[in-house]
């Protein structure tokens, strides 16, 4: 199995990538540091830091307010980022891809936004059991403001959504239904597309939370039809501070402002502001310039590298990682759908995730304990958390064989 | 013994181990020795919940002494419980208010006590110097 995975032609220079990307470089706890953490925040490879530098060296102004030469430049590096974006995901227009924060900012933009508008009292949110907090809380605020309710798809013990369920979760009632694509804590990837084709036979909007789908796949927000598809620059070997909400032009211009201040206005007297198009309708203030080229020049480079490939060869990972744990005695998985991202989490009976990930820190082995941000999901399976190892394209075979090796040491000494 | 004296007879204790295995592998047997706690005390109401570890606290008071029994779901948080215990425990509330635990540091365990690590340990310290506080008031 090992072997299949140096020979496989995946299309890119395995350790050729992994030079690009210094952190990886480093000892932890006196070992080479294996980094299986990417699903929290993936590492950044050279040309990212490099764009960020000559930002900061050449192009540094603020955007959209200058008549000088330099600012155009800078507004210019900025907008390039929104096309780079927009093409990436294929959207319709650059008008819909919005900078936010984050995969959070951009669902509480969409709950308070959109809920503010069309939620009324009795009016029904649908989510899934396996979300992330991030998209589970923002939602709550919105239902509580406006009298509506929560509702959730229930999953099976693989970790799959119940659709059989969702024909009947969906009703008159239903008024968004906001769904993870690929579940941080169990990998599962949902077959949104599908939900998105049901919930608009009854004329309900669907938001995605991408978050974890976007480092692994290629995504197509016209292809899925998704009404908003949210996601976070850092995962996706970007900088943190940046993010993306993709909308459909026609909910963007139906949805009132998010925040207020400059940019997002055309007039303001103290009577009475009128405010910009999309989308600086939602951008307010100056915003993170070296984020939005950063994120553009993260999706060039993951293209350049090929999705297809990395989709492939993180499958091989995944299944390499899954055959060798599986080998360990009492090891338990959380999160067994057939359908699955290169994300692993697992329990050893009679040690708890903290312990376990202790160790592994001491072996220098970056791993994700705890509930992962899914109390929810955790109570469905009822554990405390799991230990979650997540793979990127830069991940190797030796990586897997050193956490199969740290997890023996851990269950050794802790059992 | 006062609480400095066993601090530092553990320090003493941990300067004996070669490595960081010798060192954890002691503490995981401290966790798997020590029945800390009454079960009647592992409730809700004794809980102090950590993002990783759950931790449960009991603090009792016999003659002038405060006693603490305490408990964790994860082995290593309820090794560093037992040391903590061990410092805290049949000492007087105000000694317990106004402990220095630089123990912790010395031995190299410092990151288990990090807020950011979340497992219950830091709230627990701070709650054992709570009931020391309550209770010297109490005096």
């Amino acid at each position: 199995m090992a072997d299949t995975i140096t020979k496989n032609k995946v299309g890119f220079d395995i350790e050729k990538v992994r030079k690009e990307f210094p952190l990886l470089s480093r000892e932890m706890n006196g070992k080479p540091l294996v980094f299986l953490d990417s699903a929290a925040s993936s590492q950044k490879p050279q040309v990212l830091l490099d764009s960020i530098e000559h930002y900061y060296k050449h192009l540094h102004s603020n955007v959209h307010r200058g008549v000088y030469q330099l600012s155009q430049e800078a507004t210019n590096a900025h907008e390039h980022g929104r096309k780079q974006i927009q093409q990436f995901i294929n959207a319709a227009s650059d008008k819909e891809i919005i900078f936010v924060r984050g995969t959070t900012e951009g669902i509480n933009l969409v709950a308070s936004s959109y809920g503010r508008k069309f939620l009324k009292e009795g009016d029904e949110v649908l989510v899934s059991a396996m979300e992330h907090h991030s998209n589970i809380v923002p939602w709550q605020l919105a239902c509580e403001q406006a009298g509506a309710h929560l509702k959730v798809i229930p999953i099976n013990d693989k970790g799959e959504l119940l659709m059989d369920e969702l024909d009947e979760l969906l009703t008159e009632r239903t008024k968004i239904v906001s769904l993870v694509h690929v579940s941080n804590a169990l990998g599962t990837i949902n077959p949104v597309k599908e939900v998105i084709a049901k919930a608009h036979a009854k004329g309900i909007p669907v938001l995605v939370d991408g978050a974890q789908a976007i480092p692994h796949m290629k995504i197509d927000v016209q292809e899925l039809d998704a009404d908003f598809y949210v996601f976070s620059g850092h995962k996706m070997f970007g900088p943190t501070g940046i993010g993306i909400l993709y909308g459909k032009e026609k909910w963007l211009n139906e949805m009132p402002p998010y925040h207020g201040g400059g940019e997002m206005i055309k007039t303001v007297t103290f009577e009475k502001t009128t405010y910009n198009e999309l989308p600086f309708k939602f951008e307010a203030g100056t915003p993170d310039i070296e984020g939005s080229i950063g994120i553009g020049v993260a999706a060039e480079y993951i293209q350049q590298i090929g999705q297809e490939a990395i989709a492939q060869y993180e499958h091989e990972l995944l299944e390499y990682a899954t055959a060798q744990l599986s080998q360990i005695e009492g090891i338990r998985f959380v999160g067994t759908a057939d359908n699955k991202a290169s994300v692993i989490s697992f329990l050893i009976d009679g040690t708890h995730p903290y312990d376990v990930g202790t160790i592994l820190d001491k072996l220098g082995i970056a791993v994700r304990t705890g509930h992962h941000c899914t109390q929810p999901l955790m109570d469905r399976f009822d554990i405390p958390g799991t230990v979650r190892a997540s793979f990127a394209f830069y991940n190797n075979k030796e990586d897997i064989d050193r956490l199969v090796e740290g997890v023996k040491k851990a269950a050794s000494m802790l059992r | 013994m006062t609480i400095n004296e066993i601090q530092d007879e553990i320090i003493d204790d941990f300067s004996m181990f070669g490595d960081w295995m010798e060192k954890y592998e002691y503490i995981i047997d401290l966790g798997k020795t020590l029945p800390i706690i009454d079960e009647q005390y592992k409730d809700e109401d004794h809980l102090i919940k950590g993002c990783q570890s759950k931790v449960w606290l009991h603090a009792d008071k016999q003659g002038n002494k405060v006693v603490f029994t305490a408990d964790s779901d994860a082995i290593i948080t309820k090794g560093i419980i037992s040391l903590l215990v061990k410092v805290l425990s049949e000492q007087n509330p105000e000694a317990v208010k106004d402990a220095d635990l630089y123990f912790i540091d010395k031995i190299g365990l410092k990151e288990h006590l990090s807020p950011t690590r979340s497992n219950g340990l830091v709230s627990m310290v701070k709650q054992m110097k709570l009931y020391g506080l309550a209770l010297t008031q109490a005096q």
